[in-house]
């Protein structure tokens, strides 16, 4: 499996360890929605440190998580994305609707705390 | 933009008929640009443009190829990536790369982006006759006006 999903207290820490097709990132969608659901999690953490590419299935698939985690009461907090990525999203005009950022897993966790 | 100049790396040619597909030939590209010399931020400019128009064939054509080769003109270097396929076509180019981002889905953003992210992409496309796409970015154009591959990561 290229992602793990962790829960850590109230909530779960998914980190993508290698590049996903298009298959596996409709996979990590459903899993990360299902998984907040099952362990009544109140935030999920998704870290793309290792992500190379952030192109729009992607962003339309975080934004589906994050608008549907929404209506459960949790949080979604995207963490790690790559400064090259960043500029190529800005650049692309891909917007993380309705998720939130921080630097790295450390960062996610002190925003879902605040 | 001019094409004029010869090819100094060979052609990389990576048949599209799966997603698994689309992320050997994003890889290749991200390879191929960097080998020839663009930035790793550049580099990843042409990854992410390469995954919108490997999707498009899969999408739309079901399979199709990409071929990515060097450029020069002059003193400066880089990267050309034609994606072709035989699906249906596109009946209006002019259409999908004139729409602004709001109004566009599905072949249409995938363009879109692909083009916000090169220096320049051009559509050739007849309904029921296959769409070639064909899109360059030189090296040293930078993005965003930032060194960002001084910044870790």
């Amino acid at each position: 499996m290229t992602v793990s999903i962790l829960k850590q207290r109230e909530y779960l820490i998914a980190s993508i360890q290698s590049n996903l097709t298009d298959t596996e990132v409709v996979a990590l969608r459903d899993a990360l929605i299902a998984e907040v659901i099952r362990h009544r999690a109140r935030g999920v953490i998704v870290d793309v440190a290792l992500l190379d590419v952030i192109d729009s299935f992607v962003s339309r698939s975080l934004t589906t998580v994050a608008r549907t985690n929404r209506m459960r009461g949790a949080r979604t907090v995207v963490v790690g994305i790559q400064p090259a990525v960043a500029a190529a999203m800005s650049q692309f005009g891909l917007q993380l609707d309705g998720i939130e950022t921080a630097l790295d897993l450390e960062a996610g966790l002190e925003l879902l705390d605040a | 933009m001019t094409s004029r100049g010869h090819a100094a790396m060979n052609e990389i040619r990576v048949p599209i008929a799966s997603d698994a597909d689309a992320v050997t030939a994003r890889q290749h590209g991200r390879e191929a640009a960097l080998r020839i010399g663009l930035s790793r931020s550049e580099a990843t400019f042409v990854a992410t443009a390469i995954s919108e128009i490997a999707r498009n064939v899969t999408t739309h054509a079901g399979s199709g190829e990409i071929v990515i080769h060097e450029v020069r003109d002059g003193e400066r270097v880089g990267i050309v990536v034609i994606a072709h396929d035989e699906g249906p076509g596109i009946a209006d180019v002019g259409a999908v790369l004139a729409s602004d981002y709001a109004s566009t889905a599905g072949l249409g953003l995938g363009l879109w982006g692909a083009r916000q992210l090169m220096d320049d992409l051009e559509i050739t496309s007849e309904p029921g006759k296959g769409t070639t796409v064909t899109m360059r970015k030189w090296s040293g154009m930078g993005v965003l006006g930032i060194d960002l591959d001084n910044h870790g990561s």
